[in-house]
């Protein structure tokens, strides 16, 4: 197979359509007969990802690259950054404002949920600049 | 457990129309915080919440949760039935409270995590 690329606006403070990328995403996987267990965990992984754009980044992008050995995801936003990625790991650690809150998330879970279904998860972030989440998910866990 | 037998143990509604009623479900996560659903990695499951927006569509699609409650006697919003109709989800509504909602499924054989 080929390498099948695509590129997603991720819009800022709309969570009606919150999701959508990895929902399209999800599909293409699934159309590609990805087995079940990795199209779950790219799905949270990339749900999380996009969710924190909309909530900290102001919106971003998304770009998405499957080829036959992995999956890699770019969400990238110019978003105030994160001080403190390592405190930001931590599990129940949250900036979230309360109206997110309100929304179901910003429980401080999303970094470590991203985490622990990524193969490999690398974030470049600069205060003021933006916050970039690599996630890459093998078929086969080399 | 089918979701007809579900929404009886539970006098819910059932909201949505195009779902599979053969579904069977064995397990359940009862949580208004998506991200604690999103920790929740058991297959076969229905998620119980109190939560009203969108997002509990897209997080039951990204789990592979074929079945939602609403507790509390909160109802899905029209735009929500819709999606979760598009995904294949089925959405169900009860008066009861999340505690009592749950713990009539758990007394009839729906389990949590790890069991």
């Amino acid at each position: 197979m080929g390498t099948v690329v695509r590129d997603y606006v991720i819009p800022a403070n709309d969570f009606t359509v919150a999701g959508e990328a990895s929902s399209r995403v999800r599909k293409i996987l699934t159309q590609l007969g990805v087995s079940p267990d990795i199209v779950k965990r790219t799905s949270i992984a990339m749900y999380e990802a996009e969710i924190n754009a909309v909530i900290h980044g102001n919106g971003g992008n998304a770009h998405v690259e499957i080829d036959e050995n992995k999956i890699y995801i770019r969400i990238s936003d110019e978003g105030p950054g994160i001080p403190d990625l390592e405190l930001a790991m931590q599990e129940g650690y949250s900036t979230a404002p309360d109206s997110i809150r309100e929304m179901g998330f910003g429980a401080g879970m999303g970094l470590s949920n991203i985490k622990k279904n990524a193969d490999i998860l690398d974030i470049q972030t600069e205060v003021n600049k933006g916050t970039t989440v690599n996630i890459t998910v093998f078929f086969n866990r080399p | 457990m089918k979701i007809h037998e579900i929404a009886q143990i539970i006098k819910a509604e059932i909201c949505t129309r195009n779902h599979d009623p053969n579904i069977e479900i064995y397990s359940a996560c009862s949580a208004d915080l998506m991200s604690d659903v999103m920790a929740f990695s058991k297959s076969n499951a229905l998620l119980l919440t109190g939560l009203i927006n969108p997002q509990v569509i897209r997080t039951a699609e990204m789990m592979d949760i074929k079945v939602v409650v609403f507790v509390r006697g909160k109802k899905p919003l029209d735009s929500m039935i819709s999606m979760a109709e598009e995904k294949g989800i089925a959405l169900l509504a009860t008066d009861y409270p999340l505690f009592v909602a749950s713990g009539k499924l758990y007394q009839n054989g729906i389990r949590g995590r790890g069991e």
